[in-house]
């Protein structure tokens, strides 16, 4: 079989259903769709998809990486924390010892013992065994005067009535200073605790501690060198050196956090811009406070906190989806720019055969009317060469005939044109109707029967009973018969065969075979046969009925196609669907 | 068997004078005398006059068309032989005089000699030997 892929007809229901969007649509397509629309549609989809598909994923990657930030803060947070409570705690034992120690001192001795440098130095010295840091240990009398000490300096007879603490004692009746130095020039603290005398009279028993006591708790802390922790009192004076925000005595360089007994973790920027966690406790019963700075340092940045494993599956993610994505909108893409090209194709057909079918109906009309004088010009022509004959005498008798030969000739040119023209014309018009196959080949066989008889041709019809009636236009199949079987009866000599069959292809579909047993055709024949013009007659043939007849088979959804061997014959084959606009037939 | 024309009886019906004169002139140098006629109506007048053996039928004419010559011919004079001529080229025009009965058809403009051959033949079909 051959020429199963010419190209498709048009159907007839697609003319003049062309509204404004549909003009416009063919006039985008006439001018083409530029690949630059197609790549920037690509980009759009893309983005579009990378948009979709990457954004809840960056969300989430950022969600989780905050997830993580929070845990990480926690886990460096809490030790800090407890860190500080525990140091807190060593603080408020430390001074409710000494506190006690001293009350006790105060109420279970005597004045008359207090009184008494002597007395008061057992006291003293006992005291200091029991509890490290104290320095010195003296008795004041209600004018604030130092009655007894003991202790490395000369301090007896001191007038403390001056003395913060000695307002300070008198209002709580125990009290613990700040660190100062004082009359001894070295930093420490008093505890201070006030007694009402039998003899009424009210006294006070002070004893100082050495703030070295301090820097011990403080060491116990452990820390690591870029980690501050000191003490200070509720004005924000250092109370302990500290390795970064100055030296005892000295003011911090930032504002006090806000009051709290329980210990608080804020986040906290180091004189030198870094991030860090400050933890603080405002020590009860006492004017301290205890301040720990820890910088965050590298397990805190963002490189620490970013995780490799998280930012590998991220990246993977986001390039499976771009690939994806990149794949997917290349398929679509392509897809999309061949059904345009298919429809610009299609929309070029109907252009196309609208354009045809104006030039058919004209050509109808130009043909129908020039027929006419075209055959009374023949006939003259014709008149005068049977006149001629007539008369042997006649001068220039040949010239003449030859005239009228080119007149006859050219009479026949333009018979042929107007007969292109007509089949133009009628290939437009399809009249679909519900016909029996068989009947419509008896019918165009019965034309030729005489001719079969004159030539000795044996016509032979092998029709399948029981076909389907098909949906079809009779008049286009009987000029497709017609001209198959005119093919068949120049291609055989006299006394050949032809064999006419039918059958059913199958459910949808009605086959229809001429067969030869004529001159048959080269290969190259074959190739060209269906072309428009070709022709092997020549001379008479206008070589376009296959080409018609192979248009009104692609037009009826049907196919044609031909098999044949030079001296052995031809056979065309046609399919036809039963019903109409069901689509092509495949062969 | 021998060809007795000038004893054809053949009607030549066309509504273009000049085209059927000259074709009954060129006719008659070949020792056919037909007559003509120009529409169809006056063609079946003739007819019912005297019917021919053969009658040569132009399809488009003003006023009653070929075809429908045909198709009282078929009723009135169904031995008639009938070839019709075109000057459409519609050769579904055309199998429709083929289903009315009509002997064959010719697309013009025609041949002289085919129309002969034609003619024969239809003498022939109409039983006519001389």
């Amino acid at each position: 079989m051959t020429r199963m892929e010419h190209s498709p007809g048009v159907p007839a229901g697609s003319h003049g259903s062309t509204g404004q969007a549909a003009a416009q649509q063919r006039a985008d397509l006439h001018d083409g769709v530029p690949p630059t629309r197609y790549r920037l549609l690509r980009r759009k989809i893309v983005a579009l998809l990378l948009g979709v598909a990457v954004a809840p994923l960056c969300v989430l990657t950022v969600i989780n990486y905050q997830i993580y930030q929070t845990i990480v803060a926690k886990e460096f947070e809490a030790p800090l924390r407890a860190l500080v409570s525990k140091t807190k705690n060593s603080f408020e034992l430390f001074f409710a010892e000494r506190t006690s120690a001293v009350s006790f001192i105060a109420s279970a001795y005597p004045v008359e013992k207090l009184s008494d440098d002597k007395a008061l130095a057992d006291i003293f010295e006992v005291m200091r065994q029991k509890f490290s840091g104290f320095v010195d240990m003296g008795f004041i009398d209600e004018r604030g005067r130092q009655v007894s000490y003991v202790g490395p300096y000369d301090l007896k007879g001191k007038d403390y009535a001056d003395q913060p603490w000695f307002r300070e004692a008198a209002l709580h009746g125990s009290y613990i200073t700040d660190v100062f130095t004082g009359l001894r020039k070295f930093p420490h603290i008093a505890i201070v605790v006030r007694q009402l005398g039998n003899d009424g009279k009210w006294w006070t028993l002070r004893a100082t501690v050495d703030t070295r006591q301090y820097e011990r708790l403080i060491a116990a802390m452990g820390i690591s060198p870029d980690s501050d922790a000191f003490l200070l009192n509720k004005h924000g004076i250092l109370q302990t050196d500290s390795t970064y925000y100055g030296a005892l005595l000295q003011p911090i360089p930032f504002p006090m956090p806000r009051t709290s007994y329980e210990t608080q973790v804020v986040d906290f920027k180091t004189t030198d811009g870094q991030a860090a966690l400050m933890a603080y406790v405002y020590i009860p019963d006492s004017e301290y406070v205890l301040m720990a700075i820890k910088p965050k340092g590298a397990a805190f940045s963002t490189k620490g906190l970013f995780r490799a494993d998280l930012a590998i599956l991220l990246v993977a993610s986001v390039l499976l989806i771009l690939l994806v994505a990149y794949k997917l909108t290349g398929d679509l893409v392509a897809r999309l720019k061949q059904s345009d090209e298919r429809r610009e194709l299609a929309f070029r057909h109907v252009e196309h055969s609208q354009k045809l079918s104006s030039i058919g109906r004209l050509a109808a009309g130009v043909a129908h009317e020039i027929n006419n004088p075209l055959a009374i010009i023949n006939e003259k022509a014709g008149l005068m060469k049977d006149l001629l004959a007539l008369e042997p005498e006649f001068p220039k008798k040949d010239r003449f005939i030859k005239q009228i030969d080119a007149i006859a000739a050219a009479v026949a040119r333009c018979r042929n044109i107007t007969h292109r023209m007509l089949g133009f014309a009628r290939q437009m018009d399809v009249n679909i109707e519900s016909i029996q196959v068989n009947d419509v080949l008896k019918e165009t066989a019965s034309f030729l029967e005489r001719e079969s008889a004159y030539r000795n041709i044996e016509l032979s019809l092998s029709l399948t009973e029981g076909l389907p009636a098909i949906e079809s236009d009779r008049g286009q199949l009987q000029q497709v018969f017609l001209n198959m079987l005119n093919n068949a009866f120049a291609a055989v000599n006299d006394g050949g065969a032809i064999a006419v069959a039918t059958w059913r292809q199958d459910d949808d579909t009605v086959g229809i075979s001429i067969k030869d047993n004529g001159c048959g055709m080269s290969e190259e024949v074959q190739r060209h046969v269906f072309e428009p013009f070709f022709t092997t007659k020549k001379g008479t043939g206008t070589g376009l009925g296959l080409s018609i007849s192979y248009g009104i088979i692609k037009r009826l959804g049907g196919d044609i196609a031909l098999t044949s061997k030079p001296n052995l014959g031809t056979t065309f084959t046609i399919l036809l669907p039963v019903a109409h606009g069901q689509g092509g037939v495949q062969s | 068997m021998t060809l007795d024309r000038d004893k054809w009886r053949i009607l030549l019906v066309d509504d273009e004078v000049e085209f059927v004169s000259t074709l009954a002139e060129r006719l008659s140098l070949r020792d056919i005398e037909p007559e003509v006629v120009h529409d169809g109506q006056e063609a079946l007048a003739r007819i019912h006059a005297r019917a021919p053996h053969v009658v040569i039928l132009d399809m488009f004419m003003p006023g009653m068309k070929g075809l429908d010559v045909l198709r009282t011919l078929r009723f009135s004079h169904p031995q008639v032989q009938v070839i019709l001529l075109t000057g459409h080229g519609a050769t579904r025009d055309a199998m429709e005089g083929m289903r009315l009965g009509a002997f064959d058809y010719m697309v013009k403009p025609i041949n002289i000699d085919d129309l002969l051959k034609k003619i024969t033949e239809a003498m022939d079909a109409a039983g006519f030997t001389a």
